[in-house]
This record gives structure tokens, sequence and C-alpha cells, in this order.
């Protein structure tokens, strides 16, 4: 080892401190944006490293196309990742995270690739080399090609409905054999052609498993699928020998696997029920059967306006509708309004509002909602005895009672207990059901008015004719 | 199984470890902001991608090359950006009212 090797192994060692710490530092809302700055400074100084050393070093000769290649592939990467993180919209995230899923799985696959492309042929390679590289290639392949679909479908650019045909179970299986059995075929007998069926039959299994996942299960596949990319990162550091890609490619991994479990846990579903597929129906969970029910009592924008003037405490459940039609500043706006005039007002937050855990904090926060009026789901539950009102907006399963009862398909899921409230609103667009596909007992409580409408031309009317009531 | 193998196979090990005892004790509120933070991590793979450059030296290889550097940075610059705007939103705000904290 040359000197330095030593200095680049040292400051490596330095950079997967700041990337732990970094994680660390976003455990509290007042250090997160520090955490966030000192895991950038740690990367930074990772990558100038490997570049100066890859420059000066005896094992690297980067020609002068090698040099183009890779400046010009790193600023146009650069173009894109700033222009994507500029212009996305916050109830976009779930698409851009997937994105950079897929390149990050993709680029991963490629090192392999190259690193393989490199020494086949030269000297004897032994399985400490082909199992990390056909790993590499199959996660990355699965990753690249599953959260392209993933996006696609949160995008709208694919329906978010499951999508499944005719023996879509048995190719789907069938192609996580091919990439397997081209894994078995790379480590019996290395070549380029074992690994181009390894990267086939990832590509087609990553298809194949994201396409019958519904929409709303979906943050849950890309959370996974973050947690995929992480491994194939850390494949990628052993099959090119580097310890700062198998130690932060093992912290994703591992950030990603537990996200995916609390948010699976959230909505009481196993991962491997979201993955088998075929029951989250996505943005237009049933057909609008306004009037089927005949029971429920429905409301109309003047009607709530007079119940929140009159309010003294008043309880927001946002969920997935109001993210659905971009209302977090109607609802901001509601929200200031109330308090304006001495009405306390809290959001109750369920953890799996909105598309992501902790999404519905983003999209608040970006209407200017005040941090200490949104509420996680333990704390507030005791405050809707005391409430006067609880406006539920584009929130279902999350409300449902029924969930308190064994025997239906939410049985045992947290709940928000909006029915404790001493009136309920409920803003939506029909009766349709959420996905879990239920009667949201909620709506038949005799305290309900329903309001049906979308969330924004919802709360817009009601602010509108708040400020005549409050004139 | 060679000592490095042995050596980055502990390092595996205990950077999982570490990952699941630092993100598990994170708070809901922050779960979004988080993943897209452990999404700029691995972006890491960029360094992967210098490697690689020093090693082609044909056609195809400079191709991929410019591949993986185009993906990796797109991942480690948007990720870190967008972390970064979507952390700002949740700032205190000077002028704000504390009558409505409990």
């Amino acid at each position: 080892m040359t000197t330095f090797e030593a200095i680049v192994g040292l400051l490596y060692l330095g950079s997967a401190i700041t990337f732990v710490l970094g994680l660390h530092m976003m455990r509290a809302p007042s250090t997160a944006r520090t955490g966030n700055l000192v895991s950038a400074v740690g990367m930074a100084v990772a990558v100038v490293a490997t570049a100066a050393w890859v420059a000066t070093s005896d094992r690297y000769h980067v020609t002068a196309w090698g040099w183009i290649a890779l400046l010009v592939g790193a600023a146009l990467g650069a173009a894109g990742g700033v222009w994507g993180a500029k212009g996305v919209h916050m109830t976009a995230m779930p698409q851009m995270v997937s994105l950079f899923n897929a390149v990050g799985g993709g680029a991963a696959a490629v090192v392999a690739y190259v690193e393989m492309m490199r020494i086949v042929g030269e000297l004897e390679i032994g399985a400490d080399l082909t199992v990390p590289v056909g790993l590499d290639v199959l996660i990355g392949a699965v990753t690249f090609s599953g959260s392209l679909i993933a996006a696609s479908k949160l995008q709208g650019w694919v329906s978010g409905a499951p999508i499944t045909f005719p023996g879509s179970r048995v190719a789907s299986l069938g192609s996580a054999a091919v990439g397997l059995a081209g894994v078995v075929w790379l480590v019996a007998d290395p070549s380029l052609w074992a690994l181009i069926v390894v990267a086939i039959g990832g590509l087609g299994f990553g298809i194949l498993l994201t396409l019958p996942i519904g929409g709303a299960d979906m943050p849950v596949v890309v959370s996974l699928l973050n947690a995929f990319t992480g491994l194939a990162v850390a494949m990628a550091g052993f099959v090119v020998g580097n310890s700062i890609l198998i130690i932060a490619g093992a912290l994703v991994g591992a950030s990603g696997s537990i996200l995916t479990k609390l948010m699976a846990d959230a909505m009481n579903r196993s991962i491997v029920a979201i993955m088998v597929g075929g029951f989250g129906t996505g943005d237009a969970a049933g057909a609008a059967e306004v009037g089927a029910g005949a029971e429920v009592r429905r409301a109309d924008v003047d009607d709530v306006a007079l119940l929140l003037a009159y309010a003294q405490k008043v309880i927001i459940v946002p969920g997935y509708g109001l993210a659905a039609a971009q209302a977090q500043r109607e609802a901001g706006e509601l929200s200031k309004a109330l308090v304006a005039q001495g009405i306390d007002v809290l959001f109750a937050i369920h953890p799996v509002a909105g598309r992501m855990p902790g999404h519905m904090n983003v999209l608040l926060a970006e209407a200017d909602v005040p941090y200490d009026q949104l509420r996680e789901m333990d704390d507030v539950n005791p405050e809707f005895e005391t409430c006067d009102l609880a406006l539920v907006i584009g929130a279902n399963d999350v409300t449902n009672p029924a969930a308190r009862r064994n025997g239906n398909p939410i049985s045992g899921m947290p709940i928000l207990d909006v029915d404790k409230a001493r009136q309920i609103v409920v803003i939506k667009r029909s009766l349709g059901h959420g996905y879990a596909g239920l009667d949201n007992e909620l709506y038949a409580n005799p305290k309900t008015g329903m309001l049906f409408a979308d969330a924004k031309k919802g709360l817009s009317a009601l602010i509108a004719a708040l400020k005549e009531y409050a004139a | 199984m060679n000592a490095e193998l042995l050596s980055n196979l502990g390092l595996f090990v205990l950077a999982l470890l570490v990952g699941f005892e630092v993100i598990s004790k994170i708070p809901a509120t922050l779960h979004t902001p988080m993943m897209s933070g452990a999404n700029s991590i691995h972006g890491v793979i960029l360094v992967g991608a210098v490697l690689i450059a020093g090693v082609v030296d044909t056609p195809a290889g400079y191709i991929l090359t410019l591949i993986a550097a185009a993906f990796a940075t797109m991942n480690v610059v948007g990720g870190y950006v967008v972390t970064d705007r979507m952390l700002g939103m949740f700032r205190s705000r000077p002028a704000r009212d504390k009558g409505s904290d409990s």
C-alpha cells in the first residue's frame, strides 16, 4: 500500500463517518438539514479522493477518452439531477426518489459489467468475484427496470391499477429463474454472455414484479427498491474492491429495509402480500357511487364553514386524496384563516398519509403549516375527544373504525380516532372505496357530514365561505 | 476465501447493523426526507464509475463509463439537492405564532 492509498483509505473512513452522522442528524428536524450537508461533504471528499488516486496511481490508467467519458457523463448527470431536483413538485417526490433508484442501480450494474469486461479471459476468475458480479448485475437490473416502472405508475404514464395478464405470475417467476440461472452459469463458467443473461433476466423480473402492484402500494415498492439499490452498490464495492461502496451500500440497504417494514406495518400488510400484488388499485379507487349509500348525510360548503366558524378546536386529517389533488396549499390557507380567528388547529398525520411515510409532513411544510401544528398518530388520538370538528380531507382507510374489529382486511391497522370527535366532516370526491376495498363505517356515523368535492376545490370554497362568516 | 474478501464481508455486515440501528430511531415525520437522504448516499456508486474510468480502453468501455458516470452523478447531485430543498421547508419560521403549541 502506497502512502497515497493509505490517505485515500483514511478519507473513505471519514466519509463513512459523515454518512452515518448525517443519517443520525436526520432524526430531528432541527439538525436534519445540516445532517444532509455533512453527508454531502463526505460524498464530495470520497469522489475527489478517488479521482485523484485514479489519476496518479500505477494501478489505473485513465486515457484521454476515459477522462472525456467520465467528465461529460458527470456533467450531463449533474445537470439532469439539479434540473430534476429543483423543478420537481413535492407531490412528485416518490417518482423522483424512484428515478434516482433506477439510475443508481443502473450505474452499479454497469460498473460490474465493465469490470467483468476487463478481466474476462485475462486470468483465472474465482467465485469470490463472480458471485458479487452476478448479484450486482442482477439486483442492479431489477432495480433499474422496476424503479422506472414504479416511477411511470406514480406519474400516471403507466396505469396505477395492477396490471396482470394470463400467465404473468409464471412469466415473472420465469424471468427470476433466468436471472438466477445466469448467475449460476457465470460462477461455473465466467463469460460476458452469462452476465448478459443475468441482466436480461433481472430487467424482465423488475418489470414483471412492479406491473401487478397497485399505485397505493407503490411507495412501499419504491422503498424496497431503494434498499435493493444499496445492496447493488455494496456488491459493486466487492467487485472493484472498494470499502466506501460496501459501507455506504450496506447502510442504505439496511435503511431501506427498515423503512419498507415500517411502511408495511403501518398499513398492516406484509411485504410479501404487497409483492404478490393485485390488491391496491391506486388513485381512482372504486367507481364514483355518490348517492349509492343513502344512509350518509350530505353537507354543503356553507354548513361546514359554519361548523368551522363556531368551533374552538379543529383537527384536520389529510390523506392520499389531498396529496393527489395537490391541495396542501389550500389546507394550509384554511388552517391559517382558522388560527387567525383564535381557533386551535392541529393536523393529524397518520404514518402512511400521503404517498410515503412522512410525505404529508413535507407537503404541509411546503404549504407553510407550522411544524408544531403537525401531530403524529399516537400524540393526536387523545385530542379527538375534545375537538369540536374533525375535518377529514381525502383520507379513507386510516380513519375506518372497522379496523378495531376482527375479520376484515384492515383489522388491527392503527387508525386515527376520528369517530371520537364531536362533529366530523369528510371532504371526498365520492363514496368510492379506499385501497382496501372496504366501506368506511365513519361515513355512516350520524355525526358525519359528507362534502362531496375534489380536495382542492372543496377547500377553496370553504375558505371563501369562511371569510364571509368571519367578516 | 482470501483476507480481503473476509475483511470486506466484515465491513458489509457491520455497516448493515449500523444502518438498522441508526435508522430505526427516526420519527415517521422525517421518513420521506430520510429516504431521500439514504437515496443520495447510494449515489456513492460514482466512486465506482471513477474507478472503471481508470481501466477502460475500448469504445464500448468509454460509452459504458459515460453512462455509469451520468447515472451516478444524477443520483448523487439530484439526491442531495432535493433532500436539502425538502428539509429547507421544515425550517422553523421566526414570525411563528407559538399560541397553538400545547
